[in-house]
This record gives structure tokens, C-alpha cells and sequence, in this order.
């Protein structure tokens, strides 16, 4: 239930990722909502401390430091509702992706339809599908059993069946799910979400029902075969995760207290921010939100209130990285290094990294090849992602991202960068978004922890939006051609508030800037030569209101889909020249 | 800051705790000396399981099979034993496909555990069991010196330690192994190559301890039945002084190589345990500390990754890196004596 801006003023919220815990607070500055300060400190679910309490409260007590105002009691413990001496804060949320990849076993009828349904329904959560178990599976039912037995599944997702259609073959398919476990030992049992057959709640219970750790049940994701409806199923996937979590990890179940029950996967809230974006932006474009942390990559899109939420922990930059190899190849991660980098010291590095997930580059090269990794792992995430993107989104060219106004960006690899150009040029390299884009940089990591206090207060983060906490890059122009290094391919014209004009000549193969800092507008003219398509068709010149950020507009002309030189000598020769046009 | 620490230590009081994965029988008794591969708690362990539809075999509805079955739950059958028995002039019978435990009969159907293996949980280090985990295991304490690594192959074995690396940055070869190692741990350096994997094999060595691993290398190291420690991590890594001091003053003593998977979330290490006789039972090691100076830390990260230093300033705020990131930083002494910059998430304390 929303509390409402005179219930609640202040809100603090915490996220509590894999490498660190941030605490944010909200607080009501001269009527609006404002993000007032944030605190951080390393995230403690793992060994010495094995308490994710422990890292909260260390953020909140670094939140403490810089406000000067005072969160928890003697006791560490979070003073809630505020006191009149101004200690403590009204409302809290929290967000979680910090603790191992929970192992999921997907079930459904058929690999098309529900089992495609049900692994979508995983990919909402920092899980990985170890096994999936349909109609046409080859396997007797006592090795489906040993399989479950040898694989420990954290979580079981079932769909199928229409409502009210046939539940015969389902039923079938979850015995061997309760024999399994059945013999697992009470405290190792799977949480069970169904989100199949509703019809079947009844006899689902008294199957399962006394074999899980949780038992949960949402509306069918399929209520019909042509119909299919994540949503409802994953809000209860959410709460699913969360139980599996206070299982594992001590101190969950304080902050669910602390939170009074707001407790979200990062994920989840990250994709109930972009439903409500999209709904608020309702361009014919769609919106984008990335965010590449050690925990795994995470895309968000929404398409006119539709949204699509994709967790990718083997795309993660942390304890997963060795996995990264079998989705990709080394060489295909060191074509986007500036520097001249090794396969064996790449090799080395995934692996040496993912013993040390916190640990952040000291070096040029040590950075180069940061940054290398962050690029393929957010390419091969937007890939994966491209799958479950409605066929009807606007797109210049099927091949091509589909167009996108605005991209959100987060994540440590992207708010720790060194500079706004080069989280820019990631971002380009790795989506490749074609037209007209806004790219916005949410440094504080603010988007997810905004989906939280939705829930808790829904004009904050709506007020937080419009207040500027997040930091806008520019505008990217990237006109969808390919054709010969060197041809010219755009011509535009910046006309300032002022009437002063700026304009560049952009050539295939080249990032060109026309400067408008943030706060400001203009009026941007594209004229593309050729075949070179902006967005108001191949050739065609148009008109468009622009908004300033850090580096102005930035033209990027290097062709979509983006295809870097093989010759490694001048690839990065070109990829130095980037970084130095977008400002090193 | 606080700051994560690995265990080097010369002496310290260990205390494990050593447990069944699945319920089972605990052998050792409270207060019982024991050795490393002394077997503390056993279990025995079911491989697979076989369902066996009697309703559909019968043709019958799952109330008129489960009046039919001959087995309960609890029954050990033999191949071939009969679990149902059909009505009319010439009944059909349901036997077992192979020899098995009745672990849940009804719904139509039997479920029985076949190929049952023990597994026995060896004391995985010499000392004292100071508590029995019911069911499970036992809490063993010893004293000696520790030393932890960062990466093992999951098996465990004592034996007596064969120093093979002249100097930290030594490189282990096929061509040091030979028969005379049998039995033995061997402190090796870096391993770059299967072929040394191999004859280490073949030459029944006890163990290996490894300064650091090539990635390739990975899946076959951990095949192999003897253990391997890596104390520093993968590529071309020469083994930290502070590890290599401690284990090459060592050798030729009967050491434990406890090669236990790296789990970040539980704890546990791989590690070399050093039993040594003690007169007065010594600290165990912290399990937390804060950054401070005059710690020994080591890095984690390029540059130099796996030297040992020695903190000497925690500088205020945060420090610009040749990276061009900012974060909170360290000076440390190097035993080279030259100072480096080191952001405190790349250190951790040696302690």
C-alpha cells in the first residue's frame, strides 16, 4: 500500500550487490523529492562475515558520515519511523542481487511454448536453468529423478497447461519433481514456483505441497497458447527469490524486516522502473536500462508499457567470468582492447579475476582489459535479450537494436569509469544503438533502488526522475549505413538556444562532437548523404529537439551493425582515436 | 576498511570443522585423537534410483495396483523379486529390474534405491575431535602452521613435503618427477603444462602445492585423485614469500594437504597444514581485521600480483590510480623497498 508524501518524508534504501552495499537517501527538499546522499561499503555475504546485515549497516553508518545524521541506534539497529531529535528515516526498501546464482529447473510441456515461457519467467532473477524437463523428454522418470538428486536445483518454475485444458501430462511431469524431492534432505529442497494450468492449484498442493521449502503459485503465464504474461509471475518469482535467499544468506531476513517485506531482487526493480518509464516516456521508440555489476548483466526494455527483464549472471563481471568462455572466445573479447593484450594474459585475468570479484584495475592494461570484458559481456547480454523483444518494436533495420530514446546505463563497470567518454564509448560499442539516442548515466545506481520505493511511495521516485540525479551523457546520432572508411555520410547543424550554430560533416568510420552542455537545448538538423538512415528513413534529413549532457551531441559514425577492422594494428589505432575524440 | 585476510601463519591453533554432506553415523567419539585420514563419520550413499510403474504395467487404477504391491517401504529386494502381482487366470507379475531398497511405494508406483555406495569422511588433519555434529561429523582442533591457498582440486592427503622449487618463481617440469617422490607432497611453482599433471600421476606423488596453475589445465587438475593447492592463482605466478618461506623451512616434515575448493561464501580455503609440538596452545587465527599499518598484506591485482609488502599509510580520501579510476588507497612497502600505490580493494591482510 503507496504511504503518501505526508505519511513518509524521508526513505533510505539500500542495495546489496555482490561486491558492495549502497545506502541512498531520499528526503523532501523544498517540496519535491530529492536524492540527498548515498553511502557505501564492501557487501558482506561472504566469508569472514557471512552477514549481509553487516555490509547495510556499514553503508548506512558511511550514509551517517556524510549527511551528519544519525540512522541506527547503539545497537546498529535502523531507527524507524524519523524521532523528533531528527534521528532516523521514515520508510525503507531494499534491493539484492549479492549471494551464489541460484540453480533453477525449468517445467513445462512444450520446448516452444511454456518451457520458453518458463525460462524467460528464470531469466527475471540472478538464476542460471540447469535443467529442463518437458513433454518430449527423452529421459525415464527415475533419471529425471537422479538428475534433480545430482544437480540440487535452488528453484523449479513450472508452467504449461492453458486454464482449464488438460493437466494429465502435467501432473505426469511433476512426479518424478516430488520424488526427487522427496529424498533430498528438508533443508536442501527446491522452492517450486507454478505458473501453469490454474485449475490445478489443488492437486499441485497436495503433490508438492508438503516436498518444498516454498510452495508458490501465480496466474498462468500462458493463460492461453497465444497469450503469455510475465508479469504476475514474476512479482511472485521475486518473493520466491527472496525466501531462497533468506535461506542462504544470514541477515536477509533483518533488512525484510527492517523493510517491512520491501525487499526486491535488483532485477525486478529495476524492471518495474522501466514499466513505469516506458508508460511515462510512451514514445514510439522503446527505452533501454543496462547494468553490467559483478552479480551478472541486466537489460531492461519497455515498448509502450511492455516490458522485458533479462538477468544474465554468466554475463557477469565477478565469480563467473571463467564461464564467459563458453559463450564466447577470447579473441572476440580482446577486439574491442585499445592496447595490444595477449590471449594467455587474458585467459589468466578471467580467471584471476574471478577469485577476486571487488578488486577494481590499478593499470592502463589492467583497465583495457576491464573495460574489454564489460564490452562482450554487455554485447552478448543486448543479444540475448534481442530474443524476447516484441516483434513490432520499431526498428530501422530487423538486424539492428531496435530504436531506443532514452538508454539508461548502470552498473560498476560503467559508474566506476574513469571518464563519461568512456562509459559512452562502451555503451556504443557493446548495444550499437541506431537513430536518435539520449544516453543517460545513472551513477549513483539509482534506478533499481527508485523500482524499490515504488512500492513504498510512488511519487518519489517520479520526483527523483525529473530532479537530476542522474547524469545525461548527450545525445548520440548514429546513422544505421555501411559503406567506405573515409565517405562522407552526414551533415548537421546544432542551432543553439541563442541562435548560434554549430556544424560537423560526419565520415564513415569517425566519432564527431558538437558541444552542448547539460541543462541546455538546441535544435539539431540531420542531413545524411547516401543511403544512411537516422531515423526518418534511408536518405532522408529531418529535424529534432536535442538536450544537452557531459559531451554534447556525439555523432557516431561508424556504421551499424558496427564491424571493426581485422587487421589488429589499426583497430586500435582507431579505438585510441575514439577514446581521445570522446575525451580519453 | 575492513579488510579480507588470508591465512599464513607459522603457528596457530586450527580448528575444522569436518562434515557429511548427507545425515550418516559419526565413527569418532568427543575428545578422541585422530589423524588425517583417520575416518571420523560415514554414510551410505544411494547412486540411482529406478520407479517402477506398477499401475501401468498391471493396466490398473492406481488404488487396485497399490492393493496389489508386495513390497513396503524400508524392504531390501533382490533382482528379480516380485513387487506386484496381478488378478485373473494368468496374473502378470511386476518384478524388480535389479537388486534395491523400497524407498516410497503407492501412487501406482514403487521408487527404489539401487547401487548403494559408503562414503567415509577421513579427519582431514591430525588433533582433537572438541565437538560431534550429530549425524554429521566432527569439530578437530590441532596447532601448527597454516598456509592457505586460492584454488584446489577438492582431495585431501598427508604425507611428507619434497621441496622442488629452489626459489618462489620456480617452474614444476615433468623431468623433476621421478619415483623417489612417491608418496610424497611436493612443493612445486607454477605448472604450465599437462605433461607434469601426468607424471605426477604416474609417480604416485601424495600431492602437489602450486604457486599457480595454466587455466588449460584447470579441468585435468581437477581429475586427478591426489590433491593440488594453488597458493596464488592462475598463469605464470611465482609462489608469495610469505608462503614459500613457510613452506620451504618445512620440508621433509609430515604435512596435510587439505586441497578444499575455494567457497567464498562458507569460508573454505584450501590449504597446508604443519602439525608442530607446542607448549602452550597459541591464538587462532582472526577472522577479521580493519586495514592498518604495519600490516603485511599482499596484492591481488596487476601490478605484482601475489608480492608481499608491508602497509605503511592509509591515504585520506580517495587516490587518482594510473587507471585513471579513483579509490581509497594504501602505501606499501614492497620487499623490494620501493612504495607503491595500492587501492585497498586489491589488498588483503596476511595474518
Amino acid at each position: 500500500m503507496p504511504v503518501s508524501l505526508i505519511e513518509g518524508d524521508s526513505l533510505l534504501a539500500v542495495d546489496i550487490g555482490a561486491a558492495t552495499t549502497r545506502a541512498v537517501l531520499f528526503d523532501v527538499v523544498e517540496g519535491q523529492y530529492r536524492f540527498v546522499a548515498a553511502g557505501h561499503a564492501p557487501s558482506t555475504a561472504e566469508a569472514p562475515f557471512k552477514d549481509v546485515s553487516e555490509g547495510v549497516r556499514n553503508a548506512i553508518s558511511h550514509l551517517q558520515n556524510v549527511t551528519g545524521r544519525a540512522f541506527l541506534d547503539t545497537d546498529r539497529t535502523l531507527v524507524t519511523p524519523s524521532q523528533p531529535s531528527g534521528a532516523g528515516v521514515d520508510a525503507f526498501v531494499a534491493t539484492l542481487s549479492a549471494g551464489p546464482t541460484l540453480k533453477a529447473v525449468v517445467v513445462g510441456l512444450l520446448a516452444d511454448v511454456s518451457l520458453e515461457s518458463a525460462r524467460r519467467l528464470t531469466e527475471t532473477v540472478y538464476a542460471r536453468v540447469v535443467d529442463s524437463i518437458g513433454l518430449n523428454d527423452p529421459r525415464r522418470p527415475d533419471e529425471v529423478i537422479d538428475g534433480l538428486l545430482t544437480l540440487h536445483p535452488d528453484m523449479v518454475v513450472v508452467t504449461g497447461g492453458t486454464d482449464g485444458g488438460a493437466s494429465r501430462s502435467l501432473q505426469k511431469i511433476l512426479e518424478p519433481i516430488g520424488l526427487a524431492s522427496y529424498l533430498m534432505p528438508a533443508e536442501k529442497r527446491p522452492s517450486i514456483l507454478f505458473a501453469g494450468n490454474q485449475k490445478m492449484e489443488t492437486e499441485v498442493k497436495s503433490m508438492l505441497g508438503t516436498l518444498t521449502s516454498s510452495l508458490h503459485f501465480s496466474p498462468n503465464v500462458r493463460p492461453s497458447l497465444e497469450t503469455e504474461d510475465l508479469e504476475p509471475a514474476a512479482r511472485e518469482l521475486a518473493r520466491l527469490f527472496v525466501n531462497v535467499r533468506k535461506r542462504q544468506l544470514k541477515g536477509v531476513d533483518v533488512i525484510d524486516a527492517w523493510s517491512n517485506g520491501h525487499i526486491l531482487p535488483t532485477g525486478y526493480a529495476t524492471g518495474r522502473m522501466m514499466r513505469y518509464l516506458s508508460r511515462v516516456y510512451g514514445s514510439t521508440k522503446g527505452i533501454l536500462s543496462v547494468d553490467i555489476g559483478a552479480s551478472g548483466t541486466l537489460v531492461a526494455a519497455g515498448f509502450k508499457g511492455k516490458s522485458t527483464l533479462g538477468v544474465y549472471p554468466q554475463f557477469g563481471l565477478g565469480e563467473n567470468l571463467p564461464g564467459l568462455l563458453n559463450h564466447t572466445t577470447l579473441e572476440n573479447i580482446l577486439r574491442w582492447s585499445p592496447l595490444d593484450i595477449s590471449v594467455g594474459v587474458l585467459r589468466d585475468y578471467l580467471y584471476q579475476k574471478s577469485l577476486y570479484p571487488s578488486t577494481i584495475p590499478a593499470t592502463r592494461e589492467d583497465q583495457a582489459i576491464s573495460q574489454a570484458i564489460a564490452r562482450e559481456c554487455l554485447h552478448l547480454s543486448i543479444q540475448a535479450a534481442r530474443r524476447d523483444f516484441p516483434s513490432n518494436a520499431a526498428s530501422l533495420n530487423s538486424r539492428l537494436l531496435p530504436l531506443f530514446d532514452p538508454i539508461l546505463a548502470g552498473g560498476g563497470a560503467l559508474s566506476d569509469s574513469p571518464t563519461p567518454g568512456q562509459s559512452l564509448l562502451l555503451l556504443l560499442d557493446a548495444l550499437q544503438p541506431v537513430g536518435v539516442t539520449t544516453i543517460i548515466l545513472d551513477q549513483n545506481n539509482l534506478l533499481p533502488i527508485l523500482g524499490a520505493a515504488a512500492g513504498r511511495n510512488n511519487l518519489l521516485p517520479v520526483q527523483v526522475l525529473d530532479s537530476g540525479a542522474f547524469m545525461s551523457v548527450g545525445t548520440v546520432v548514429s546513422p544505421a549505413v555501411q559503406t567506405a572508411y573515409g565517405a562522407q555520410i552526414l551533415r548537421a547543424r546544432l542551432t543553439y538556444e541563442d541562435g548560434t550554430e554549430a556544424r560537423s560533416e560526419l565520415k564513415f568510420g569517425t566519432i564527431e562532437i558538437l558541444p552542448l552542455p547539460s541543462g541546455h537545448g538546441g535544435t539539431l538538423t540531420l542531413q545524411p548523404s547516401g543511403h544512411a538512415d537516422v531515423g526518418f528513413g534511408p536518405g532522408r534529413s529531418g529535424q529534432i529537439p536535442v538536450t544537452g549532457g557531459a559531451l554534447g551531441v556525439v555523432f557516431d559514425g561508424r556504421g551499424r551493425p558496427l564491424d571493426l577492422p581485422s587487421d589488429p594494428v589499426r583497430r586500435r589505432e582507431l579505438i585510441k582515436k575514439w577514446h581521445w575524440t570522446l575525451g580519453g | 576498511m575492513q579488510a579480507p585476510l588470508i591465512h599464513i601463519l607459522p603457528l596457530t591453533t586450527i580448528t575444522r570443522e569436518r562434515l557429511l554432506p548427507v545425515a550418516g553415523r559419526v565413527t569418532a567419539r568427543l575428545n578422541q585423537k585422530v589423524g588425517p585420514t583417520d575416518v571420523v563419520a560415514e554414510a551410505a550413499w544411494a547412486r540411482e534410483h529406478v520407479l517402477i510403474d506398477v499401475a501401468g504395467a498391471l493396466r490398473l487404477s492406481i488404488p487396485a495396483a497399490d492393493r496389489l504391491l508386495r513390497c513396503k517401504v524400508g524392504d531390501t529386494l533382490p533382482a528379480s523379486a516380485e513387487v506386484a502381482v496381478g488378478t485373473g487366470l494368468f496374473p502378470k507379475t511386476v518384478r524388480t529390474p535389479k537388486e534395491g531398497k523400497v524407498i516410497a511405494a503407492g501412487g501406482g508406483q514403487v521408487l527404489l534405491e539401487t547401487g548403494e555406495t559408503s562414503l567415509q569422511l577421513r579427519a582431514g588433519l591430525p588433533g582433537n575431535v572438541i565437538e560431534v555434529v550429530s549425524e554429521r561429523g566432527v569439530v578437530i582442533k590441532t596447532v601448527g602452521a597454516l598456509i592457505q591457498g586460492v584454488w584446489g582440486n577438492g582431495r585431501i592427503e598427508t604425507g611428507v613435503m619434497v621441496n622442488l622449487a629452489e626459489k618462489p618463481d620456480g617452474v614444476l617440469t615433468s623431468a623433476r618427477l621421478d619415483v623417489s617422490m612417491r608418496g610424497s607432497i611436493i612443493l612445486g611453482g607454477m605448472c604450465k603444462d599437462a605433461e607434469t599433471l601426468q607424471t605426477a600421476a604416474e609417480v604416485s606423488v601424495r600431492g602437489l602445492i602450486l604457486s599457480s596453475l595454466f587455466p588449460s589445465l584447470l579441468p585435468l587438475a581437477s581429475k586427478m585423485r591426489f590433491p593440488i593447492m594453488v597458493t596464488d592463482g592462475f598463469g605464470s605466478l611465482p609462489m608469495n614469500s610469505a608462503a614459500y618461506r613457510l613452506l620451504s623451512t618445512n620440508a621433509k616434515r609430515e604435512v596435510t594437504l587439505n586441497a578444499e575448493p575455494y567457497d567464498r561464501y562458507t569460508g573454505a580455503r584450501p590449504e597446508v597444514i604443519i602439525p608442530l609440538p607446542v607448549t602452550t596452545e597459541p591464538t587462532p587465527p582472526m577472522d577479521v581485521e580493519d586495514f592498518a599499518a604495519g600490516q603485511t598484506v599482499r596484492m591481488r591485482r596487476p601490478p605484482s600480483v601475489g608480492a608481499i609488502g608491508t602497509l605503511v599509510t592509509l591515504r585520506p580520501g580517495l587516490t587518482l590510480l594510473p587507471s585513471g579510476l579513483r579509490a581509497p588507497a594504501a602505501d606499501v612497502k614492497m620487499e623490494t623497498g620501493e612504495t607503491v600505490i595500492v587501492p585497498l580493494v586489491n589488498l588483503e591482510v596476511v595474518g
